[in-house]
């Protein structure tokens, strides 16, 4: 167990460190690090200067390794736009994209499962064929031009909710969220709709198959036997069985939520990191653009580190499997 | 001689099972029959259209934002309106159509080679060849894909090579995946011990023998990854970091339309959004009968 958690860290560090390079070499090799740290309307002499202050003449793997040690004392460099901290800045903005990627997933869960139920039970059924032709619509659709369609049909022509911006936020247990006001929640609606859509038929599919699943099972037979409810049957022995891989394939996907936050933020101005990333890129604030990228990858390895160490705890197989 | 002919037979029951699979299923056909129509609107449409919308002088800025159905100053009917440069929206969507479909397909088809080869590689060479080519395979599924092709744009740049670039980045591995184990267990059948005692050399094998077993599961992934490559390319240009400007694929057209959206003029953006969708949606419904017809562990159930 130690010296599978040992290898996987090892393993992480690895992968963070290569990406490090990566974004290094892209910034300071294939594009023109002088354009990039230096603000375009600087004179000649500004950029000597600036060019030997930033030591950008110096050989590349000395500067990779200074960047390295900023980047480990959590300093990314400053925007251009705000004059602050990169890093800060990434954090101040991460709260609300995740409310948002939370409050997605939780829709993703309300609709997906009682659908993959409906599904599951009923296979080859009018209602399973429909539920399933709607799922690949639902991975179907651009998401980007869906959020449009909210737009357009909620915000537009019935004027019920707001378009954009976060609205109101408030404080639940020292949170500060849009959960809190009425304003708030409006705003968050169609954000939320649009993320969640994404993701609903993820969970529609993998209700259906686990149901489908379960259901010629040996211990349903039983329960059956055993005079319990069809209902019951369903609500306490199917879906307990069918929730540990949903939990988990949801969990993992949690990071493929955040990173189409950026989506749903730049169409709704939501303003939380991904939008912060888009705008960066536009008016070329380079600093913010590296630390949402190391920030983001970061979160990423963390998440799938702890995906990885949880699941090896309830299913030894995989720790073996990893050792062949 | 006999190795030739069974591959053959197995090739042309293949695509047989394949078909007959689609035209089982009505929802399949039609997604192929729509499949097929945006085909060849794409090959053929740019003829068939009343204007070349990126012919400035076939434009008039005062046909600006007609709404559908509306007539030009010199009586062309402008079927689906036009958009904030008075280009003619049908025009415009037949174009993006082909630039959209052309950057998904050709993405897909290099994504699928490279994959392929790579999955191939690991499977027959196994050892450290094997376990590098699967890190690395382990390593990209661990990001979601919309997110490695954002980290790529953002430090490359715009650009159709850029685009096409970072789609095969993301997408090889999971080609690579699916081949690796489809071609592991090609590799314990006789057949391959066949042809090895035959005294074939191993590309032979490799590419003559055991690729075309392997067929099934690549092109289910590969229709499925040309639908996703055609939505991401669209997605990353609505972001403004995928195609640039000189060529407007459906996601540019799409975009475009977002600033009028807001002020009513629905139709530069609803119009092609539906085409985009009817693109992608017929794609993965053939797709997915694929995937029930050829994968052999879903019939049983």
């Amino acid at each position: 167990m130690t010296v599978f958690i040992i290898r996987r860290v090892v393993q992480s560090l690895l992968v963070l460190f290569a990406t490090s390079v990566l974004v290094f070499i892209g910034i300071y090799a294939i594009g023109n690090p002088i354009d990039i740290m230096i603000p375009a309307d600087a004179s000649a002499v500004e950029r000597e200067a600036a060019i030997q202050a930033l030591g950008l003449d110096r050989p590349l793997i000395a500067q990779y390794w200074s960047f390295l040690v900023d980047a480990l004392q959590g300093d990314l460099g400053r925007s251009f736009v705000f004059n602050q901290p990169a890093v800060g800045l990434i954090f101040q903005r991460l709260p609300a994209t995740l409310e948002l990627a939370f409050v997605a997933l939780a829709i993703a869960l309300i609709l997906g499962i009682p659908l993959g139920l409906i599904a599951g039970l009923r296979p080859k059924s009018v209602a399973d064929e429909t539920i399933m032709t709607g799922s690949i619509l639902g991975f179907s659709l651009p998401n980007f031009w869906q959020g449009m369609m909210l737009i357009m049909i909620f915000s537009i022509w019935l004027g019920w909710l707001p378009s954009s911006g976060r609205g109101e936020t408030g404080e639940i247990f020292g949170v500060t969220t849009s959960l809190a006001s009425l304003d708030g929640l409006k705003h968050l609606i169609l954000p939320a709709t649009n993320l969640a859509l994404f993701k609903l038929s993820l969970v529609i599919r993998l209700t259906r198959t686990g149901v489908r699943e379960t259901m010629p099972l040996d211990f349903i037979k039983f329960a059956r036997a055993k005079g319990l409810s069809e209902r019951r049957i369903v609500s306490v022995h199917v879906m307990k069985n069918i929730m540990i891989p949903i939990v988990t394939v949801v969990g993992m996907e949690f990071g493929s939520v955040i990173a189409f936050a950026v989506v749903t933020e730049t169409i709704f101005a939501w303003p939380g990191i991904g939008k912060l990333l888009i705008d960066s890129i536009t008016v070329l604030d380079r600093p913010v653009v590296v630390a949402y990228l190391l920030v983001v990858v970061t979160m990423f390895i963390v998440i799938n580190l702890l995906v990885d160490i949880v699941y090896s705890m309830l299913d030894p197989r995989i720790r073996l499997g990893d050792g062949q | 001689m006999i190795a030739a002919v069974l591959k053959l037979n197995d090739n042309q029951a293949f695509w047989a099972r394949s078909l007959r699979g689609i035209l089982e299923s009505p929802k399949a056909t039609i997604g192929l029959v729509a499949c097929l129509f945006l085909i060849l609107a794409a090959a053929f449409g740019p003829y068939l259209v009343p204007q070349n919308p990126y012919d400035l002088a076939a434009i008039d800025f005062f046909d600006a934002r007609l709404p559908p159905m509306s007539e030009s100053m010199n009586g062309t009917l402008y079927l689906l309106g036009t958009d904030g440069q008075g280009r003619d929206m049908l025009s415009a969507m037949v174009y993006g159509l082909r630039t959209s479909m052309g950057v998904g397909l050709f993405a897909g088809v290099v994504a699928l080679g490279v994959g392929t080869a790579l999955g191939l590689a690991a499977a027959y060479f196994g050892g450290r060849i094997d376990t590098l080519i699967m890190r690395l395979v382990d390593l990209m599924l661990g990001f979601p894909t919309i997110l490695v092709a954002l980290m790529l744009l953002a430090l490359l740049g715009q650009g159709v090579w850029k685009v096409v670039l970072a789609l095969v980045i993301v997408q090889w591995a999971q080609f690579a995946r699916a081949v690796r184990a489809a071609a592991l267990v090609e590799r314990g059948k006789e057949y391959v011990e066949a042809a090895a005692s035959l005294g074939l050399s191993k590309p032979r094998i490799l590419f003559g023998h055991m690729l075309p077993n392997c067929l099934p599961p690549i092109i289910v992934i590969g229709t499925l990854q040309i639908a996703n490559a055609i939505s991401a390319e669209a997605t990353l240009s609505f972001l403004g970091i995928g195609l640039p400007i000189t060529e407007p694929s459906l996601g540019l057209l799409i975009a475009n339309g977002y600033q009028t959206l807001l002020s009513g003029q629905y139709w530069i953006s609803v119009y092609p959004g539906l085409l985009l969708l009817a693109l992608v949606f017929s794609i993965n419904i053939v797709g997915d009968r694929l995937r029930e017809v050829l994968n052999p562990r879903l019939a049983e159930r």
